[in-house]
């Protein structure tokens, strides 16, 4: 009997010892092997619809959290990073987010939300966010119909992924800062902050 | 039969957790030149001369311990306080704060987001800029975090190398100077 007892402590140790590694993992990133590495893409496969000055094309688009969030929703409230990203779970882009994540004081030192769209459709990207921690900004997606929002700034490449692009919108609904990045490349955030600095002045 | 159950159960849930991975140690060009740090105090640490650049072989050390880091890497901002844990250990050790030191290179990372980095956490070691990826790539496109350990004044021979997270400070700093110590101060 008392063997038995510790035969059983030991399982409840082991399966203890188990799920603290399996949900300590997603909090800290995301797994190597998970990645799908597509190679080297075309670094830019789409025209551009939208100019600097404009006023940004406005969508409403469900989040992860299930709210329906556009830049809409901080007019006159926010400025808005709307950061399109081209594939969950591909190298770059599982990235992108974590570091934004972190930024979260430079953003709001600026008075800026940060609006993460992809075209994947919601339970992939509640996965996949699920695995970088908690984001601080609304992950959207633009799945269905596929790519209508990508499409309307001009970002929808031709496989149906988007380009890793960045378009900042003021409180007043203003395009005022536009980066379509090769695809292949991650954006520098100093860069980014750098038009956020541009908004204040 | 209840102690086989019990020991596949080990191994099974052994299999299930995360491992570091081993980085190819073997082709590593380390033969690459860093930004003189700006700070006085940082390029004291280092025993740096005034200049623009170094190689790993300027240091002043007996072994120098490189994290290949990146802001973007999640397991990195996780590991970051550790990795402080790691130098604030090697200081606090009048042997080891002389013969080791403790540098960090952000692969892919521009000056900015190194120094973002650096702020956030409050790191007080040495950091660098890879923006290009340079070096990320003559080290062999590691995976992040990467520990690399080397002897500065032995053709950058390297000691050792691995991807992924440690779990004690302490432990992997003994771990990590063991080829410092010679036989007789082995216990």
């Amino acid at each position: 009997m008392k063997r038995l007892n510790t035969i059983s402590m030991t399982l409840a140790a082991l399966v203890i010892v188990c799920s603290w590694f399996l949900c300590t993992a997603g909090a800290e990133g995301i797994n190597r092997e998970d990645i799908y590495d597509p190679g080297t893409l075309k670094p830019i496969d789409s025209q551009l619809s939208v100019s600097l000055g404009e006023k940004a094309p406005d969508f409403r688009l469900k989040s992860v959290s299930g709210d329906m969030i556009g830049p809409g929703s901080y007019l006159g409230k926010k400025n808005v990073l709307i950061s399109f990203v081209p594939a969950a779970w591909t190298p770059v882009c599982s990235d992108q987010w974590p570091g934004y994540n972190i930024a979260r004081p430079l953003f709001e030192q600026y008075d800026t939300i940060v609006l993460g769209i992809s075209v994947d459709n919601l339970p992939t990207l509640f996965a996949w966010t699920g695995e970088m921690g908690d984001l601080w900004f609304p992950v959207l997606s633009d799945f269905w119909p596929h790519g209508r929002v990508s499409s309307q700034y001009g970002v929808l490449r031709s496989d149906g992924t988007s380009e890793r692009a960045l378009f900042l919108v003021d409180k007043k609904g203003i395009l005022r800062f536009i980066h379509v990045s090769d695809i292949n490349v991650r954006p520098d955030l100093g860069m980014i902050i750098d038009s956020l600095k541009a908004l204040s002045r | 039969m209840k102690r086989l159950l019990v020991t596949t159960l080990f191994f099974m849930v052994l299999s299930m957790m995360p491992v570091p991975g081993i980085a190819d140690c073997g082709k590593m060009e380390l033969d690459f030149q860093l930004a003189v740090p700006e700070e006085q105090s940082q390029k004291g640490y280092l025993g740096l001369d005034d200049g623009k650049t170094f190689a790993l072989s300027d240091i002043k050390a007996d072994m120098v311990i490189i994290e290949i880091f990146s802001m973007y890497c999640p397991i990195c901002q996780a590991e970051a306080d550790k990795v402080n844990r790691l130098f604030e250990l090697i200081q606090a050790d009048d042997l080891l704060k002389e013969r080791v030191k403790l540098i960090g290179i952000g692969a892919g990372n521009s000056s900015f987001e190194v120094d973002f980095f650096r702020k956030n956490y409050q790191i007080p070691f040495p950091l660098f800029s890879d923006g290009d990826f340079t070096i990320h790539k003559k080290i062999g496109e590691v995976q992040t975090p990467c520990f690399i350990t080397l002897a500065p004044d032995k053709d950058l021979e390297v000691f050792y190398c691995r991807e992924g997270r440690f779990k004690d400070p302490g432990q992997f700093l003994d771990h990590l100077v063991k080829p410092l110590k010679s036989p007789e101060d082995t216990p």
